[in-house]
């Protein structure tokens, strides 16, 4: 009990802090001290923390063929993120989800597409450009994009102009239309709630990663999800890159996704 | 001269508590939606954006066709639009007003609105339009007040006014330019992605803004003793015939690139607004209205023999300002978003509450209109005894 407790508040710190320090700078302790030198916060940094130059991930849709292998990864990143289940269609929140080809790949979608294809359940997230028209359009930085590659939001900051939303090529975006606590099944103590006017998005398990562990969806997937440094030639998803042919969503707008499909 | 707007016939202050308990039920809508969210709204995941954006989109026209008045008269030295000029910027306060207080209704957390200034963000459109259209607000205040009050004082305005003026009539262009910048810069919304959009709303907001002084012209002509004059109102309405002919053009020279490319992202949307898509099409009849009240705008204000007889000029102005409204007012934001991204087709309508709010905020600004233009009125029945 009391280790669960120590291990929360370690977690908790290290998101507060990461977050604080990729939006405004580490300024806090610059205002006390007169005459002395600058002093400069130091973030406590978990010995297990991944890192990395920048994250991504393959999908191999080869491994994911029914809607009951899809279903499991949904969940369990839905659970710990705290993502209501709203009764309205026109409010939902969706972090990964699932769609069909003419969906996700409109532009490719024609009559004569293979038949697998055509009924595939395609998951889809955040695409975590690497040029995120999204990050370009807040007018607060309450998303932004970190050291590693990953767009995150500031629930704290968000104004809730849903401008992101617009800018977003992947609607990828959710925004809480109305509080969404009464709508969380059962909820994740380690992972913040949100408030209604703010948007929300996948943010890659960003706290797991500062603790050691792999995001959710790929702990999920069985394999299915093969998730690594795409700037590290020596890693595993790029091998997997290498040895596959795979496609992103979308690659006209060069907005760069980091998830990559094996179809 | 404030305390000029205090003193009015029963009219008046009938009109204004008209207005005021229409603003009332407004905001109380509004604290309901304050309380709830935005969920009392027909917005959606997939039509983030609706009707009170798309009226600060077509408002920011209104304000921006101000400066058809202003440049004529402070850069041509067109000496007839000097008796008017304080009306097309006051009519620009009025419409900012109301710009404003539909982005603080559109905001999921109002309360945080400070963040854009706090947490300044230069690559972000946004960012920039709250900038000009404060400034171009603070600009119209200072500058319509100032001529004003040297207009009844009987002298000449101050010469430091002189750069305000000639930095307003960039500045008015620039509002219309970065809205549209807000929506024409996005990637995969292919129904903005065009290098026009910016042009065809200045060219749409110089047909509205226009057309909506010369109906208050009009108006105050026939209820006060300040006639703003024969000549000022037709060369206004010549702006507008250019002004809303040339929205026409920009329009189609899009449909034509839409469809002779034959790109599925950019016809969709259109065809959706115009033909509907995958059985959705609840703005086709609304699009085809604006599309008909613009082409009998553009008739009856080339010609001159209907644009001279008052009457008709009139009816011309409305079928402009109501072609223009529908067409920014309804069809292009929500037309931007369907169908999603994703190919989804996901329609939305304006719900009860998000019209009343829509009411309470135009009721807002037609207050700060009433106010100024008694002022004007006033001042100009004063000093031409």
């Amino acid at each position: 009990m009391k280790r669960n407790r120590r291990e929360f508040l370690k977690l908790a710190g290290i998101t507060t802090a990461s977050v604080i320090g990729a939006t405004s700078g580490l300024t806090m302790a610059e205002a006390s001290g007169s005459g002395e030198a600058k002093h400069k916060a130091i973030l406590a940094k978990n010995q297990k923390a991944l890192t990395a130059k920048r994250w991504g991930m393959v999908i191999d849709t080869t491994k994911l063929q029914t809607a009951s292998d899809i279903e499991p990864i949904i969940s369990a990143c839905h659970k710990i993120h705290n993502v209501p289940e709203m009764t309205n269609k026109n409010h939902e929140i969706k972090w990964i989800w699932e769609e069909e080809f003419k969906h996700v790949f409109a532009e490719q979608e024609h009559e004569l597409v293979n038949e697998r294809l055509r009924h595939l359940p395609f998951l889809v997230l955040c695409n975590h450009c690497k040029n995120p028209p999204c990050v370009r359009a807040c007018p607060t930085n309450a998303t932004f994009q970190t050291k590693e590659g990953i767009v995150m939001m500031d629930f704290h900051r968000c104004i809730g102009c849903r401008f992101c939303m617009a800018a977003c090529p992947y609607g990828s975006r959710s925004f809480n239309f109305q509080d969404p606590r009464p709508f969380i099944k059962e909820t994740n103590k380690e992972f913040p709630t949100r408030m209604k006017g703010v948007v929300e998005k996948c943010n890659l398990c960003a706290e797991r990663l500062a603790v050691g562990k792999l995001p959710f969806c790929v702990e999920a997937s069985n394999g299915a999800i093969i998730f690594g440094d795409l700037d590290d030639p020596q890693s595993e998803i790029r091998e997997v890159l290498n040895t596959n042919y795979t496609i992103r969503r979308k690659p006209a707008l060069g907005t760069g996704p980091s998830i990559y499909y094996i179809v | 001269m404030l305390e000029l707007a205090l003193k009015g016939s029963k009219k008046f202050y009938g009109w204004l508590i008209a207005l005021l308990v229409l603003a009332g039920i407004g905001f109380a809508f509004y604290l309901w939606q304050f309380n709830f969210g935005l969920g009392i709204t027909g917005m959606s995941r997939d039509v983030s954006w609706g009707f009170y954006i798309a009226q600060f989109t077509f408002l920011v026209g209104v304000a921006a066709g101000g400066v058809m008045v202003v440049l004529p008269y402070y850069l041509h030295n067109y000496k007839a639009f000097g008796k008017i000029t304080i009306l097309g910027e006051f009519l620009a306060v009025a419409s900012l007003t109301m710009c404003m207080l539909f982005i603080i209704v559109d905001l999921g957390q109002p309360v945080r609105i400070l963040n854009v200034w706090l947490h300044p963000t230069p690559n972000s459109v946004l960012f920039w339009d709250t900038l000009v259209l404060n400034g171009y607000l603070l600009l119209n205040i200072i500058v319509g007040w100032k001529v004003l009050e040297a207009e009844r004082n009987g002298v000449h305005y101050k010469s430091w006014l002189k750069p305000l003026i000639y930095i307003s009539i960039p500045f008015a262009v620039s509002i219309h330019t970065v809205t549209a910048f807000l929506y024409c810069g996005l990637p995969g919304r292919g129904f903005w992605m065009t290098a026009i959009l910016a042009p065809r709303f200045l060219a749409s907001a110089f047909a509205a803004g226009p057309a909506l002084l010369i109906l208050l012209c009009l108006f105050v002509r026939k209820a006060t003793k300040f006639d703003p004059g024969k000549e000022q109102i037709q060369s206004l309405a010549k702006i507008v015939a250019y002004a809303i002919s040339l929205n026409l053009f920009f329009f189609l020279c899009e449909v034509f690139v839409a469809l002779y490319s034959g790109i599925p992202e950019h016809i969709d949307h259109i065809k959706y607004l115009f033909y509907g898509l995958h059985g959705h099409g609840i703005l086709v009849p609304w699009m085809w209205s604006s599309m008909g009240l613009m082409v009998l705008g553009i008739i009856l204000l080339v010609n001159p023999t209907t644009r001279r007889n008052e009457g008709v000029l009139a009816a011309a102005c409305v079928a402009v300002f109501a072609g223009t409204w529908i067409d920014k007012g309804l069809g292009m934001i929500s037309g931007g978003f369907i169908p999603s991204p994703l190919h989804h087709v996901n329609e939305y309508a304006p719900t009860f509450p998000e019209i009343m709010i829509t009411l309470g905020v135009y009721a807002i600004g037609a207050i700060v209109l009433t106010i100024l233009f008694k002022i004007v009125v006033s001042v100009k029945e004063e000093v031409n005894g």
